[in-house]
């Protein structure tokens, strides 16, 4: 196959070209034992335990952007699914569908920074599926992965295991990921280096559950941000959750942005940072381990869990008001008069 | 005189009639046209029996209705001939505990004149008590927590009075008589003073307090004072330092802060004050009255200081309303700022705990008492507009007095729950013919204010007794309100959703006992209309159950929604593109010169793109484009900041001076669109030859009162309406509610406007509570 060409629906019927992308493009990068099988499915042991299963489809667009791309958000998406259930992730599953007309460098492009991203959470992935769809019927190229993890004995992280006193930590700036996506997306750029934030996050999280600290909400704020996810755990857990902006970490291009086009920076997808609630005896100690990952360096305490209001997220703003963060309903229309 | 000679008569009289004095003034009445019976309070009101000489009879109920006490309100009067008894005297009858029910709360009264005296006279027992009060005057809504309205079930139960107290209370012919807050120095609550760390500083002597309050206020200092109906921060008016300072340390750059003065204060001076001006500022109520600036020579050197209210026409200015008001302005200076006490974006602060905490940063001291208030009250804030009172703010002194809406309501409503809108937020409680809007309640943004809005609808429900059997609500998801009235109808109660400027008209409507269709201009600054866009510049032909949109101002972006209403900037270049389009960029005008020019590529590759840029027709953004493009206003600090620069700036001096050209179109919905394009143009056109603001300004102002008019006239020409409501917050600006009703007037329509309840938000509640009152099939004539 030739870099300069591009995909045809014959690449997803399944016959020759079929059989020739998967052996000359997708298996060499997916380098793995069990894939070069070629089985319908992969087969292998697990010990006795607990399982964590995800999945996840990623639709974005653009599909290059600053930091990273939909194929290592595909696999780092699914990797840090897992990891918030506690698991250590081990196996994942890619289903590609390609609109015709894609160029075969621009998908190689994602198949290597899929493998790299697999490489770096060191998670294999064995089993998989390609299909061709006519021009227009998907936008270039759309992903499914699922994956499969271990949860280690004695781990119990669940978003209705808050509770009052827990301390609310955010592993590093929030928005990035949005904040890139739609700027590239809409082309408005300002001259500032803003990047997404996709990265895995599994590691950080076995470095946390091996310390022998108690924690009690682990979640990756994607979709929605941290606000909308904080709701949620507010909601399941039944308690109050109070937040502090000056402490929310926000990069300043990101936080210029996010003011220009009238946005929350609490809303905003993140893609590479995670949400651990502990208890405040353990805040401290969490911390410093989440601190001490590659991805984690900017983590900060961001608010507690308290017994009032429960099921609502409150924001002690930085002119020492309150502002109630909402469950994100739709569009946020004006309503300042 | 023979019992032949004698006639007796049952009167029943409703209204505010309990807890003012009412009996009382019917025992002295009796007595002076020598008059037997007796009086005693009802679920309704007051039941008299009274008997006599039939002309004495006539002159008793001539009297109650002329002489009737200050503070009572009389809405119906029913009296029917009986036979009459063997009676001797006038009594008047303890009424039975839970007979109170539907008769209407007072809301807090301004001290009277004759406990004034009293109080200024060092032979009296009440000298400088701040705390002296009668059945005509004193707290009254603040301090009840549940009705009957009896001193155990007010904040004054902790407080046993005193032998002279007592007697007086219980002295029928006593001006004190039933007086529920009736103190004195002896038994009733005390003043006391506190540095901003909580140390007492008065040496345990309320004298001291006062006087030592008054003092920190004449060196500039900032004192935190517990009023009526919670918390003012007050400092020296004149002092220009001290109120900068205030402004700093309460994070309010620009608002204009409520003044309070004593009547004879030089203040007056620099004030233009007509007849109905005064005697709303001398009214009971004693609500903050905008007053219009003097332009005064540069010679005067005393007077209010120049950043109490910069860049606007009026002052905000108050007399004082309690007794601990008057010893303040008298020991202390003679004119106060008396902004609310409240931290940004919480309601006003009514516990002395509360307020330490709140607001230790801002005040140097703390003038506290230790009478509780129950229910917050916050200043009412009025104007006279053409001869008539409008609010901008109706709460402390009016509320919850009821707002009458027979007709249009013939037989009683169910009873209904208006929820309001979002910002300067008020509910609305209706039963049978009466709609009881509450107190301000503010801006639903914060934990606080949300809690507040909750308890100020059980209390209201309590102390009315009011129990609602359907809910009405603004369209807008995402306000509070909205989401209180959801939470309400999975209670079961059914939930009716009106949209915001429907909302607005027919609070005007209701107000003006109209009924049937009528046309209604609803100049506003944000609300949620039914096909998902921001409205707020239409005409719209309604009636209480629906209305058509008839014509509305043509769409403008709004980029980053409310990052537009806090930066005019950005819809002054809303308005340029959408006339200029992408040509904004080549435009040679100080604003587009002004701007950063990626800054400005952003805003319109924001807007082209549709990235957060909801559409609006919003007349409010209209003004804070056309503010933004005169260089007057780049951002904002609060509410409507931008327009009100706008209208102080409107020069009509110059003959020249004529609304722009402009035009409009039919759309394809039918509806009237009123088109930006020409009168942008030609705008920019006087801006690029340097014509002076003030006049540019100027025929805005007539640009926008001349296209609502014609559009009212064009929809009237379609639909044979002649009746006009004016509603919406910009109504406020005296320049365009002038030109409007004078226009409308000459072109044939009857212009009804409000006067009883605000053009803005405020009177939202009442609309809702219309509608929904209308689509349970309930009123009259529909
Ligand atoms: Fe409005
Ligand atoms: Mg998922
Ligand atoms: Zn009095
Ligand atoms: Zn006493």
């Amino acid at each position: 196959m030739n870099d300069n060409d591009t995909i045809l629906l014959d690449h997803g019927a399944g016959g020759k070209v079929s059989h020739a992308m998967f052996s000359e493009l997708i298996l060499p990068l997916f380098d793995n034992g069990l894939l070069a099988k070629q089985d319908d499915g992969a087969i292998f042991e697990v010990p006795a335990g607990k399982l964590a299963f995800s999945t996840d489809s990623y639709t974005v667009d653009p599909i290059f952007f600053p930091g990273g791309d939909i194929g290592e958000l595909a696999v780092n998406g699914t990797v840090n699914d897992v990891a918030m259930c506690g698991a250590t992730p081990l196996y994942i599953s890619v289903g590609l569908i390609i609109e015709e007309g894609m160029k075969i460098s621009d998908l190689k492009r994602i198949l290597q920074s899929m493998a790299g991203a697999a490489k770096k959470a060191g998670v294999r992935i064995v089993t998989g599926d390609t299909k061709v769809v006519p021009r227009g019927k998907v936008d270039k190229i759309f992903i499914n992965t699922s994956g499969i993890g271990l949860i280690p004995a004695g781990v119990n992280v669940s978003g209705d295991r808050a509770r009052p006193g827990d301390k609310v930590i955010v592993s590093g700036t929030i928005a990035d990921h949005g904040v890139t996506i739609l700027s590239e997306r809409e082309g408005l750029k300002f001259d500032s280096d803003i990047k997404s934030d996709s990265a895995p996050l599994n590691h950080m999280v076995k470095a946390v559950l091996e310390s022998g600290c108690s924690v009690h909400v682990l979640r990756d704020p994607t979709r929605g941000g941290v606000g909308t996810t904080l709701n949620e755990i507010a909601v399941q857990s039944k308690v109050g959750i109070q937040l502090f902006e000056d402490r929310l970490p926000v990069r300043g291009p990101v936080r210029g942005i996010c003011e220009f086009l009238g946005f929350d920076p609490l809303y905003l997808a993140n893609e590479g940072k995670l949400i651990a609630i502990v208890p405040g005896a353990d805040a401290k100690k969490v911390l410093d381990i989440i601190r001490r990952d590659e991805f984690g360096k900017e983590a900060v305490i961001v608010g507690e869990v308290t017994d009032q209001d429960p099921g609502r997220v409150v924001l002690e703003t930085l002119i020492g008001g309150t502002r109630i963060v909402d469950m994100l309903t739709g569009e946020q229309l004006p309503r300042i008069c | 005189m023979g019992s032949s000679g004698i006639a007796a008569k049952k009167i029943e009289i409703s209204g505010v009639v309990q807890g003012v004095g009412f009996r009382p003034f019917l025992f002295g009445l009796a007595c002076a046209h020598h008059l037997c019976g007796h009086v005693s309070n009802t679920d309704f009101g007051v039941a008299i029996f009274i008997q006599g000489a039939p002309k004495d009879l006539d002159a008793f109920i001539l009297d109650v209705l002329e002489k009737k006490p200050l503070l009572s309100q009389i809405s119906d009067m029913v009296s029917t001939d009986t036979q009459p008894l063997e009676l001797t005297d006038f009594k008047i009858v303890k009424s039975r505990d839970t007979q109170t029910r539907s008769a209407l709360i007072s809301p807090d009264v301004g001290v009277c004149p004759d406990c004034l005296k009293e109080m200024q006279d060092p032979a009296d027992r009440r000298f400088e008590y701040p705390f002296i009060n009668c059945t005509n005057c004193g707290p009254r809504y603040t301090i009840i927590r549940d009705i009957p309205y009896d001193r155990p079930k007010t904040a004054m139960k902790s407080f046993a009075m005193c032998p002279d107290c007592r007697k007086e209370y219980e002295d029928p012919l006593n001006r004190r008589f039933h007086a529920q807050p009736n103190a004195c120095p002896v038994c009733g609550p005390q003043v006391f003073l506190l540095d901003n760390k909580g140390k007492q500083v008065d040496g345990k002597n309320p004298a001291q307090a006062m006087a030592l309050a008054a003092q920190f206020l004449r060196q500039g200092k900032i004192v935190a004072v517990k009023g009526l109906g919670g918390f003012h921060l007050a400092v020296d008016a004149a002092n220009e330092t001290a109120v900068e300072r205030l402004r700093q340390r309460k994070k309010r750059p620009h608002k204009p802060f409520a003044l309070m003065a004593a009547w004879d204060s030089s203040l007056f001076h620099h004030v233009c004050m007509d007849g109905d001006e005064k005697a709303l500022l001398l009214s009971y109520q004693r609500p903050v009255v905008l007053l219009k600036k003097k332009a005064l020579s540069k010679s005067v050197s005393t007077g209010p200081a120049p950043n109490l209210a910069p860049d606007n026409r009026c002052l905000g200015i108050m007399l004082p309303y309690t007794p601990l008001h008057y010893l303040l302005l008298e020991k202390g200076p003679d004119i106060l700022v008396m902004t609310s006490g409240n931290r940004s974006g919480e309601p006003l602060s009514i516990d002395n705990a509360h307020a330490l905490d709140a607001f230790s940063h801002i005040a140097d001291y703390f003038l506290l008492h230790n009478r509780d208030i129950y229910f917050r009250a916050d200043d009412s804030i009025a104007k006279i507009q053409q001869g008539k009172v409008r609010f901008l703010r109706r709460s402390r002194g009016y509320a919850p007095l009821p707002v009458d809406i027979t007709p249009p309501v013939k037989d009683g409503f169910a009873n209904i729950l208006g929820c309001g809108a979002g910002m300067k937020s008020t509910i609305c409680l209706t039963r049978d013919r009466y709609a009881f809007l509450s107190p301000h309640i503010g801006d639903l943004e914060s934990v606080q204010v949300h809690n507040f809005y909750s308890a100020t609808i059980e209390h209201m429900q309590k102390i009315l007794d009011i129990r609602s059997m359907c809910v009405a609500h603004d369209l807008h998801p995402g306000y509070f309100s909205t989401r209180f009235a959801k939470m309400l109808s999975c209670q079961g109660l059914p939930l009716i959703g009106v949209q915001h400027h429907h909302a607005h008209a027919l609070s005007c409507m209701a107000e003006n006992h109209l009924d049937g269709k009528v046309l209604a201009l609803t100049l506003d600054g944000t609300g949620l209309g039914t096909d998902g866009h921001i409205w707020g510049g239409e005409v719209l032909a309604c009636t209480y159950e629906g209305f058509e949109r008839r014509a509305r101002l043509n769409y403008l972006p709004m980029p980053g929604g409310d990052a537009a209403v806090m930066e005019p900037w950005r819809m002054a270049a809303s308005l340029l593109y959408k006339v200029y389009g992408s040509g904004i960029m080549d435009l040679d005008i100080p604003f587009v010169r002004s701007l950063n020019t990626s800054k400005l590529a952003f805003l319109i590759q924001m807007m082209k793109q549709q990235v957060n840029s909801p559409m609006t027709s919003s007349t409010g953004r209209l003004f804070d484009a056309v503010s933004a493009l005169l260089m007057l206003c780049h951002k904002i600090s609060y509410d409507s900041q931008a327009a009100i620069a706008l209208e102080a700036a409107a020069d009509f001096e110059d003959c020249r001076t004529a609304a722009y050209p402009f035009d409009m179109k039919t759309g394809a919905d039918g509806c009237l669109i009123i088109n930006s394009g020409l009168w942008v143009r030609q705008m920019v056109t006087d801006i690029k030859r340097g014509v002076p603001r003030g006049r540019i300004a100027a025929r805005f102002h007539l640009t926008l009162a001349g296209m609502m008019v014609d559009a009212a006239v064009k929809v009237a020409q379609e639909t044979g309406l002649d009746r006009v409501v004016l509603s919406g917050g910009v109504f406020n600006n005296d320049t365009i509610f002038s030109h409007i009703t004078r226009m409308l007037k000459t072109k044939g329509f009857k212009v009804y406007t409000h006067s009883i309840v605000p053009c803005g938000d405020g009177g939202i509640a009442l609309g809702q509570a219309m509608a929904a009152g209308a689509l349970q099939g309930k009123m009259n004539g529909i």
